[in-house]
């Protein structure tokens, strides 16, 4: 199980507004390995997000244009049909996201969203799905989980609809889960809870995270490996320890300076 | 088609009160150019004088209103507190009435002339612009220069009519463009009934009273007045997405 | 939500007493006393009615006082007797009023059939074929006078083409027809009032959808549905729908005044006896009594409607359902 799962090569991303041509990702090239965890960094705007969507297909189509190659357990998705993409999303590359209260749907139950998911993707029928997503509830740490899962989002707070989020993902036990900033809107506290959490579920379930975020400070933290992202380029790709004892591009130098300043998590 | 109102007595080729005995009921020719009515009036000549009569009924109207909400909505904006929610209950009373049948029951105890009619278009119809220039002063009056204003020892209705109303103009002007269109719609929609203005003065809606009675004999009666109402409201939804366009 | 419900009833007490107010008010429009000036202006109204008028409102009584009987009566839809027929004007608005308030539902429900799909195939490719049509059409419907668009779809499908009856909602034989015929009758007859009181709407609505559509599909929660490897279907119909349709019953709520305003018009151009046309004779009869009752109970209804509206919202959104 230490093979290849995800390669990603020479990946771009071109925007078109009207006339202007925006190159948002621009030959990115790296690899994950089974239970890998990459942490992949860099400034709001520096092309990360875009790459983590490119990967499944979910940028807006007829807006961006995608071309390079991402192969996931050996099959190549850039260029894959939509309904054969839609057997890998959410089922072995699942996705949370930053703002997990406008992540979810305001108008139905956590429960009815986790169910859904297991539902799709197992064929269970409605009870046993909604039983499924109150077990998943309490493996996120969630102690009311009955409760939970009658819930609506805007009922509970950032941290819990995060538990939630990941429970989603969860749901159909999924070999890669990437994660955009899922800490980047909450608190302290619960960051440092949902990060735990993050890394005790990969201990359990055994998938690989690729956890995107502007703070060095987590990768230090949960890394074996970190891409750093500058203007559309992977500009340092190096095991986590090489790269913090001797960083060598200079924009590395400058979020490790700042992480520096700020303190240690 | 403004320009035709005013100059009307120059283009209508007939008088519009003109009764040809001879041609009632004439289909369009070079004559008539849309035909005759019933009492051998001529159409056109008649659409022309209409549109004088519709064009300042919805003006003056609008007028009226645009004047009330700005009022209103000051008081309510500047105020705020007890006056500003009594006047947003009124402005929801007023919405909740099916409006239409608050003018009629108007124009049933007064008598329905033009007058009249304007003032109760206008009188009905001001919650749109009280609501726009509430909001536009909440939003204005901690601005810093109505600060300056004040600390420079301006009165409120000062405040109020130099510094914050211009700002508010544009939307006013839209909105205004647009509730002209309305409130043709609404005399004509009266008129058609019988019960704004009335025969023999011409107005766009009531010549489409007498051609209710005329279907199916002569469609121009029926067709033109109708699309010269059309054409108007188009021209104003027109003239509205301009002004909206030029101020960005 | 229980408790919002109760919030939203305690709200419309002073809703009910602007209304009365406002009612009121227009009794005693007027120039000088309302039953002063109807010798000179209104032969039709005689000498006696005038009177009864005189007592009804009590108009040698102070203003106040007036208002207080005035109001006790209202509450016990006490609105008097009809000039024209001596009936009590209750009576009349009562035979009337089921056949507006169907009409009016059948428009909306019109309205909503059509608007829904319109809106979300525009929203789906906006500035696309549809999308443009829906968009010229839009603003042809808002110019087009509703009564005119009536006697031009008269004269075409009545006249011209003699598919359908023009007036009235039964035909002469009615009686004498089996009830399958009688339906397929009254469809006949509804078909085209109907269908005009509910162009302008559907058309409004369809726009409100449009937007509601595009917007909901901006949302987060539509990427994280896609993630999820939902099928496009689902994410449209499943997690975009159900938001954007939401916002819809508030503006029905809010364009509910306008179509029933609406009947007077197109009840009076189809020649359909209900609560509209009743209206208007009654304001051309200048049938005090009957012109008050109706605008009395005409707004109650649409107050109460908009009420529904209002909590129904309320009670599908499960945001609101528990805040406030």
């Amino acid at each position: 199980m230490t093979g290849t799962l995800l390669s990603v090569k020479d990946l771009n991303v071109v925007f078109r507004h009207g006339l202007k041509e925006i190159r948002a990702v621009n030959r990115v090239t790296f690899d994950m390995r089974r239970r890998e965890t990459l942490v992949m960094a860099g400034e709001s705007g520096s092309g990360k997000t875009v790459t983590s969507l490119a990967i499944c297909g979910l940028l807006p189509e007829g807006a961006a244009s995608v071309s390079g190659s991402a192969r996931f357990a050996g099959e190549e998705l850039i260029g894959m049909p939509e309904a054969q993409l839609r057997a890998f999303r959410g089922r072995r590359i699942a996705y949370i996201f930053q703002e997990p209260s406008s992540f979810l749907n305001p108008v139905y139950s956590i429960g009815e969203q986790i169910a859904e998911a297991v539902r799709l993707h197992h064929g269970a029928g409605r009870a046993a799905a909604l039983r499924e997503a109150v077990k998943l509830l309490e493996m996120s740490g969630i102690s009311d989980a009955q409760r939970a899962a009658r819930s609506y989002p805007h009922q509970l707070s950032g941290g819990m609809n995060q538990r939630a989020a990941i429970s989603m993902a969860l749901a159909c036990r999924p070999e890669l889960l990437i994660a955009d900033e899922p800490t980047t809107s909450l608190d302290m506290t619960t960051e440092a809870e949902i990060i735990k959490l993050l890394m005790r579920l990969k201990q359990e379930a055994g998938f690989s995270l690729l956890f995107i975020t502007h703070n060095l400070a987590i990768a230090e933290h949960i890394a074996d490996k970190v891409a750093v992202m500058f203007k559309g380029e992977l500009v340092e790709y190096r095991e986590k320890e090489e790269l913090f004892a001797s960083p060598e591009h200079a924009h590395t130098k400058e979020l490790l300076a700042a992480y520096e300043k700020v303190g240690k998590f | 088609m403004a320009l035709a109102a005013l100059a009307a007595p120059l283009l209508s080729p007939y008088q519009p009160a003109q009764i040809d005995a001879g041609s009632i009921l004439c289909a369009p020719s070079s004559a008539h150019f849309l035909g005759t009515d019933s009492l051998g009036r001529d159409v056109l000549s008649r659409l022309i004088y209409g549109a004088r009569i519709s064009l300042s009924v919805g003006i003056i109207a609008v007028g009226i209103s645009t004047l009330l909400g700005v009022v209103f909505g000051s008081l309510s904006g500047f105020y705020g507190g007890s006056v500003d929610a009594f006047i947003m209950r009124c402005v929801d009373v007023m919405l909740c009435f099916p409006a239409f049948f608050l003018i009629l029951a108007a124009v049933a105890f007064l008598d329905s002339s033009i007058f009249n009619i304007m003032i109760i278009i206008g009188l009905t119809s001001w919650m749109g612009p009280a609501r726009l220039v509430r909001a536009e002063i909440m939003a204005l009056k901690e601005r810093e220069f109505v600060e300056a204003a004040r600390a420079s020892g301006a009165g409120n209705l000062r405040i109020i009519v130099r510094h914050i109303l211009p700002n508010a103009c544009g939307p006013l002007l839209v909105n205004a463009t647009l509730a002209v269109a309305g409130a043709i719609l609404l005399e004509s929609g009266l008129s058609f009934l019988g019960l704004g203005v009335q025969p023999p003065v011409p107005s766009w809606g009531n010549m489409l009273t007498e051609a209710k009675a005329t279907l199916g004999v002569a469609w121009w009666i029926t067709v033109f007045p109708g699309g010269a109402i059309f054409l108007a409201i188009i021209g104003f939804n027109f003239i509205a997405e301009g002004i909206r366009k030029e101020l960005g | 939500m229980g408790k919002y419900i109760l919030r939203r009833l305690a709200g419309i007490i002073p809703l009910l007493f602007g209304i009365s107010l406002l009612s009121f008010a227009v009794i005693n429009l007027a120039p000088g006393k309302p039953v002063a000036l109807e010798n000179s202006l209104n032969p039709r109204v005689s000498a006696r009615a005038l009177e009864r008028l005189e007592k009804l409102y009590e108009l040698d009584k102070p203003v106040y006082e007036r208002y207080w009987h005035w109001l006790k009566r209202t509450a016990a839809l006490d609105f008097g007797r009809s000039f024209s027929d001596n009936r009590p004007v209750i009576e009349k608005i009562a035979e009337r009023l089921p056949v507006t308030i169907i009409i009016n539902l059948l428009s909306l429900f019109l309205i909503f059939a059509a608007a829904i799909p319109l809106g979300v195939r525009c929203a789906l490719r906006p500035d696309g074929m549809l999308d443009k049509v829906m968009t010229a059409a839009m603003f042809f419907l808002f110019a087009i006078p509703t009564f005119w668009l009536a006697l031009l779809l008269m004269n075409f499908f009545g006249i011209n083409l003699r598919w359908l009856p023009v007036s009235g909602i039964t035909s002469l034989n009615y009686e004498y027809l089996s009830p399958v015929e009688k339906v397929i009758d009254l469809l006949r007859h509804l078909l085209l009032p109907v269908t005009v009181s509910s162009l302008g709407g559907i058309a409004a609505m369809a726009r409100y959808m449009r937007s509601s559509m595009i917007e909901a599909l901006a949302q987060p929660y539509i990427r994280m549905a896609r993630a999820k490897g939902l099928t496009e279907r689902s994410v449209l119909y499943k997690h975009a729908f159900r938001n954007a349709v939401m916002p819809l019953v508030t503006i029905m709520g809010l364009s509910l005044p306008g179509l029933v305003g609406g009947s007077v018009i197109f009840e009076s151009v189809f020649a359909i006896p209900g609560a509209g046309r009743l209206f208007y004779e009654a304001v051309m009869m200048r049938d005090y009594p009957l012109i008050m009752a109706e605008v009395v109970i005409v707004s109650i209804l649409t107050m109460t409607a908009n009420l529904l509206a209002d909590v129904s919202y309320a009670w599908i959104d499960p945001r609101l359902r528990d805040k406030r």
